[in-house]
């Protein structure tokens, strides 16, 4: 019975003791937090991806209501996750107005699948982009284009970025992708960016951007990927917004000024420049009425051909019939 | 002409491979395996060849059937592992015991770390000790002459030795001789500390371990057998035979070069191998002296194991170019 | 015998070419002489097309502090400047010159006698050195001038020459050895007057005693100061840090400059190219280059002119085989492999090593053991498996403190790990952030001491 006692009066007294312990300290370093952090945190996705550009959903939340104090508004903070539902949340929170922000997605910029940039050597290292990057330009002659090894796949958290085994290139499922933006890091040659998602106000998905970033010269670039883009400029001369720029041999529309008209992607040459299917049906009959122009140039053209050619034998005729005659001078060819 | 590779340097490779270590490792364990199959004839073979085959059956089927991953037997790890689990066991152990011994080693031992080179624990000795604290009565019978059914047993010298301390009469201890080439009762492959010493300078050679740890280990032990059985007065029995018993008998010399230096538990540098080994050696002879048991070797090496994480983080080995001030 | 202390490996030697004389390679009809030769700046070219060049003119000058000169290696016409590929196939400028006969600047001695006497003063010396466009021979290639004007802090005492060759298959510093003793020894001179200093040692590997042998009879026939080192056959034993190890003992401080233990290191390539520039008024405009490799047809040593095509000289030597695998330029430990064969000649060139497929091909990673031969065979005392972890898992902080920054990326690791676990290709990952790391707050510290300082005078 002792024992037992003495057992139970050692192992409270013990415990009172510890508990005063862990009392003193919680009071003595304890940290104040603002409560609205831990509000805002619980809206908040929870993913950490860092999208947003802080450490985590907790960063975010400590810079909204910092921002909240410094100018009574969330500023320009958006959480590409949760996007302007979430936001909207963290606003009603901190009680101000939320911003209207617009979505945007990752856009692959290469199309150099293995068919129009065929391999000439073999990379043998580590299945990373990043160290093969690190260690040569790469296995075709593209040295600007997609690596293949799938860096972005890794460093998506959302699934919403996979390899196409038969392209070699990566897809970003548009349903899935929040544009946190960590593929977009995680590629060593820069061909992943976010992008508007819609260029219109329409519900179909329309959006046109050039899907290759090679640098090179018109020539080397089209001997190394027959899809790539050569800075030939049509685009440029055909859109109608100004939104298409060459610069380095390289055009680039600026998605705030691009109207998804389809117009450039009928006329690029090598078909670097790509578009959503939205704009794609756009651009089918800009391609068909192009055809039927030009077969009807054609036409006119042969038609002309002909009637020059029939006036010519008629020409011919007469000057057989009174020879001689004048110089033909100004026959058409 | 070929597509050319194109990697990072370096282009060229040793040779070396996970499969060739551990065989090194086994072609060292062969003297003193053959040994035992004279000295303990068909029960040796008995339990070798079961503790073999059911560690890389229970590999295979686990890699196969539970991690779902591609069986990578062939590396010879499992082989290994079922060698030493045989070492550790008498040599007329039931099948079935030894059975559950692999089970354990593989299973909870290796493959519930996630596989070769995650586990923390010496497979092995999980797989030893879990049978010594569940089968006392069967890990604990020595057989002293070859024969797997019905073959005498008696006690092994480190036994004797705890007897002896513990104030016992009428004991009488082996000559030195025979504990150094292995003609005493004891585990399978604890016997000859001669051709374990035979193994270990083959791997030495080969390069397969490094000095450190067997060396650390055996010194630290030596010199702790000397503290604690030195200055005793035990009757019957001079000090000095007791302290050779300890440092040759037992599975000292069994575990220091082969257990104690398994790659995957024990640390990585110079410096913290000389720590992990000095302390297994001091372990082992505090758990002698001082525990229950009269061999201490497994609970020593699976105690530094769980330290070696430890050591890896907090003793570096010797930098160019950094100088202490 | 001499080594270093800490790490090591031992590759297989496969000196193929030792036996090969020096062959003078053909002057191809065009040359492209790429502009970025040099570690540090790229050489910005000052010849444009349709000028007329001879051998020696200079077609490139330093693009800044650390950078060089670079001349033309032929005469003819410059046909354009344009883009080439370097080794690992990305683009670097070049100047494309069209060969027309072999005309060379009217200064340059090109006689075949020994010039003893060393004429010129410390500082003239490093001027020359600086415009006859001299860098390490190696394969570091690092401008030597810069390496001849050590901080005014340093005290140098002696001067370490490169004779170790410890990359597998390379034979051109052994060939120049055995061609050029004298050439080499007056070099080592020219570099002990350039630092002050009175004192050299040749370090040379035990596998090339023909080399030790002469050089040792050299030194003695009238270069006293001059010391032969035989080398236990190690590798890295060519790193600079090692080899100041096993010559002298002293280690170079973690973060410090080789000349803090006193000693310059130079390559016997360069030792040589420094004689002829000084002595002979000759610009560095062709080297030695090994082209070797196990199915190679003529294992050789080629004398060959910078801007030479690559494929031109592999053709000299027996062609590609078929089964070849990788081409790399430089050795096999440390080399870079070539995507194709469309680069040229560099100064740092120092072999073409060309590898069948079977020998070529990385075989699959396994999961690590721990088995810590990485951590005996790195030569800085790290340790590669938590390094290589850390970089491929981007753990930064955890890098620096396993002092990643202290990695000379000699790949003993990676050569020696039987899980055959790409130890370096991660550790190469980490270094340049850990260094961009610690670059930044250096920069940072000084800004804020020079901010402190500023203020402080202020009041």
């Amino acid at each position: 019975m002792n024992v037992i006692l003495l057992a139970l009066g050692v192992l409270g007294v013990l415990g009172a003791v510890g508990s005063l312990v862990l009392y003193f300290v919680s009071k003595k370093f304890y940290v104040y937090e603002d409560p609205r952090v831990g509000q805002v945190e619980e809206v908040l996705p929870g993913a950490n991806c860092g999208g947003c550009g802080f450490p985590g959903c907790h960063g975010m939340a400590d810079a909204c209501v910092k921002e909240r104090d410094a100018s009574n508004s969330l500023g320009s903070l958006l959480c590409p996750v949760g996007g302007s539902d979430c936001m909207a949340k963290v606003a009603g929170i901190l009680g101000v107005e939320a911003g209207a922000a617009e979505p945007k997605l990752a856009v692959v910029r290469c199309n150099g699948n293995l068919e129009c940039r065929p391999k000439l050597s073999n990379y043998d290292g580590v299945k990373s982009c990043a160290v093969a990057a690190s260690t040569f330009a790469g296995e075709t002659g593209c040295a600007f284009g997609c690596l293949g090894l799938g860096d972005c796949v890794r460093a998506c958290t959302f699934d919403a970025i996979h390899m196409n085994a038969i392209t070699g290139l990566p897809e970003v499922d548009e349903e899935k992708c929040v544009a946190c933006g960590a593929c977009a890091k995680a590629c060593p040659k820069l061909v992943i960016e976010i992008r508007k998602k819609n260029a219109a106000k329409t519900p179909a998905v329309k959006r046109v951007w050039v899907s290759c970033i090679n640098k090179d010269k018109g020539g080397v670039a089209r001997k190394a990927c027959a899809s790539a883009c050569i800075g030939c400029g049509k685009c440029e001369k055909t859109c109608k917004f100004e939104a298409i720029t060459i610069a380095n041999n390289l055009a680039y529309i600026d998605p705030e000024k691009c109207k998804a008209c389809g117009m450039c992607v009928a006329e690029c040459p090598t078909g670097a420049i790509h578009c959503t299917t939205a704009v794609q049906t756009i651009v089918e009959k800009l391609k068909a009425k192009k055809a039927a122009d030009a077969a009807k140039a054609k036409e006119e053209a042969a038609k002309k051909a002909a009637e020059a050619a029939a006036a010519k034998a008629a020409e011919a005729a007469a000057k057989v019939a009174e020879a001689p005659a004048a110089p033909k001078a100004d026959q058409p060819q | 002409m070929n597509k050319l590779n194109v990697s990072l340097s370096p282009h060229v490779h040793s040779g070396n491979s996970t499969q060739k270590c551990m065989l090194q490792v086994i072609i060292a364990l062969c003297p003193a395996l053959l040994w035992s199959f004279y000295q303990f004839g068909l029960g040796a073979i008995i339990v070798t060849l079961t503790s073999v085959c059911a560690c890389v059956l229970f590999e295979f089927l686990i890699q196969k059937f539970v991690l779902k991953v591609t069986p990578s037997i062939t590396d010879l790890s499992a082989v290994l592992t079922g060698l030493l689990l045989a070492f550790n066991v008498p040599s007329n152990l039931p099948v079935w015991i030894i059975i559950i011994g692999a089970l354990v080693a593989i299973g909870i031992g290796k493959m519930s770390f996630g596989g070769l080179g995650q586990n923390i624990f010496n497979p092995a000795l999980v797989g030893r000790v879990f049978l010594l604290v569940a089968y006392p009565v069967q890990m604990t019978t020595w057989p002293v002459e070859a024969g797997y059914f019905d073959v005498a047993t008696g006690a092994t010298p480190l036994s004797l030795i705890t007897q002896l301390v513990n104030g016992a009469s009428g004991v009488s201890l082996e000559s030195l001789g025979e504990a150094f080439l292995g003609t005493t009762a004891g585990s399978m492959g604890e016997d000859s500390a001669l051709l374990l010493l035979l193994g270990g300078c083959y791997m030495l050679y080969k390069k397969t371990i490094t000095w450190e740890i067997p060396v650390a280990t055996l010194a630290s032990a030596f010199v702790f057998a000397c503290l604690f059985y030195g200055f005793e007065d035990i009757p019957g029995v001079s000090n000095w035979n007791i302290i050779m018993q300890q440092f040759l008998g037992g599975g000292l010399f069994l575990g220091a070069i082969f257990m104690a230096t398994d790659y995957v538990t024990s640390p990585m540098n110079p410096r913290s191998q000389l720590i992990y080994g000095g302390c297994i050696g001091f372990l082992t002879m505090v758990i002698r002296r001082y525990g229950a048991y009269p061999e201490g070797m497994s609970f020593a090496i699976l105690i530094m194991n769980a330290f070696v994480p430890l050591l890896n983080s907090y003793v570096k080995p010797k930098r160019f170019g950094v100088v202490k001030k | 015998m001499k080594t270093f202390k800490l790490g090591g490996v031992h590759p297989a030697a496969n000196k193929l070419s030792a036996k090969a004389p020096i062959e003078v390679a053909a002057v191809p009809a065009v040359v492209a002489i790429p502009m970025a030769q040099n570690l540090g700046a790229p050489s910005k070219a000052i010849v444009a097309k349709g000028d007329k060049v001879k051998v020696g003119t200079p077609i490139g000058e330093p693009g800044g502090f650390v950078s060089s000169f670079v001349h033309s290696s032929v005469s003819g016409t410059v046909d354009k400047v344009d883009v080439v590929e370097d080794p690992t196939g990305k683009k670097v400028p070049a100047v494309f010159i069209k060969v027309e006969g072999d005309e060379w600047l009217e200064n340059i001695d090109r006689s075949k006698d020994i010039k003893r006497e060393i004429t010129l003063t410390k500082e003239e010396i490093i001027a020359k050195v600086k415009e006859m466009g001299i860098v390490g021979m190696g394969g570091a290639t690092f401008p030597t001038q810069v390496k001849l004007m050590p901080p005014p802090t340093a005290k140098p005492q002696c001067v370490i020459i490169n004779g170790v060759e410890c990359e597998p298959y390379l034979t051109s510093d052994h060939a120049l050895m055995l061609a050029h003793p004298e050439e080499i020894c007056i070099g080592v001179q020219i570099l002990e007057k350039a630092m002050g200093v009175n004192k050299a040692y040749i370090g040379i590997e035990a596998n090339k005693p023909d080399a030790i042998q002469l050089l040792t009879e050299t030194a003695k026939k009238g270069f006293p100061e001059i010391e032969i080192v035989p080398l236990k056959l190690k590798y890295p034993q060519g790193g600079e840090k090692q080899l100041i190890n096993a010559v002298i003992g002293a280690e170079v401080p973690s973060g410090g400059l080789p000349i803090a233990t006193g000693a310059l290191v130079q390559n016997v390539g360069t030792a040589f190219a420094v004689y002829e520039a000084v002595q002979k008024n000759k610009p560095l405009i062709e080297r030695i280059v090994t082209v070797t490799g196990k199915s190679v047809a003529k294992p050789s040593n080629f004398l060959a002119r910078i801007g030479v095509p690559i494929q031109q000289l592999i053709e000299a030597a027996g062609g590609v085989p078929e089964d070849t695998g990788k081409i790399i330029s430089g050795g096999p430990m440390m080399g870079k492999a070539m995507p194709d064969t469309n680069s040229y000649m560099v100064k740092g060139c120092s072999g073409i090593l060309v590898m069948k497929n079977e020998e070529a091909r990385r075989k699959e990673a396994s999961p690590c053991i721990r088995c810590a031969k990485c951590v005996h065979a790195c030569p800085m005392g790290l340790q590669p498996n938590f390094l290589a972890k850390f970089a491929e898992k981007d753990m930064l902080d955890k890098c620096e403190e396993e002092r990643i920054y202290d990695c000379i990326e000699c790949g003993s690791c990676s050569f020696s790990c039987p899980a055959n676990r790409p130890l370096l290709d991660w550790i190469r990952q980490g270094k340049p952030k850990v260094m961009g790391i610690l670059r930044a707050r250096a920069a940072e510290a000084k800004a804020k001491a020079e901010a402190a300082k500023a203020a402080a005078a202020a009041k």
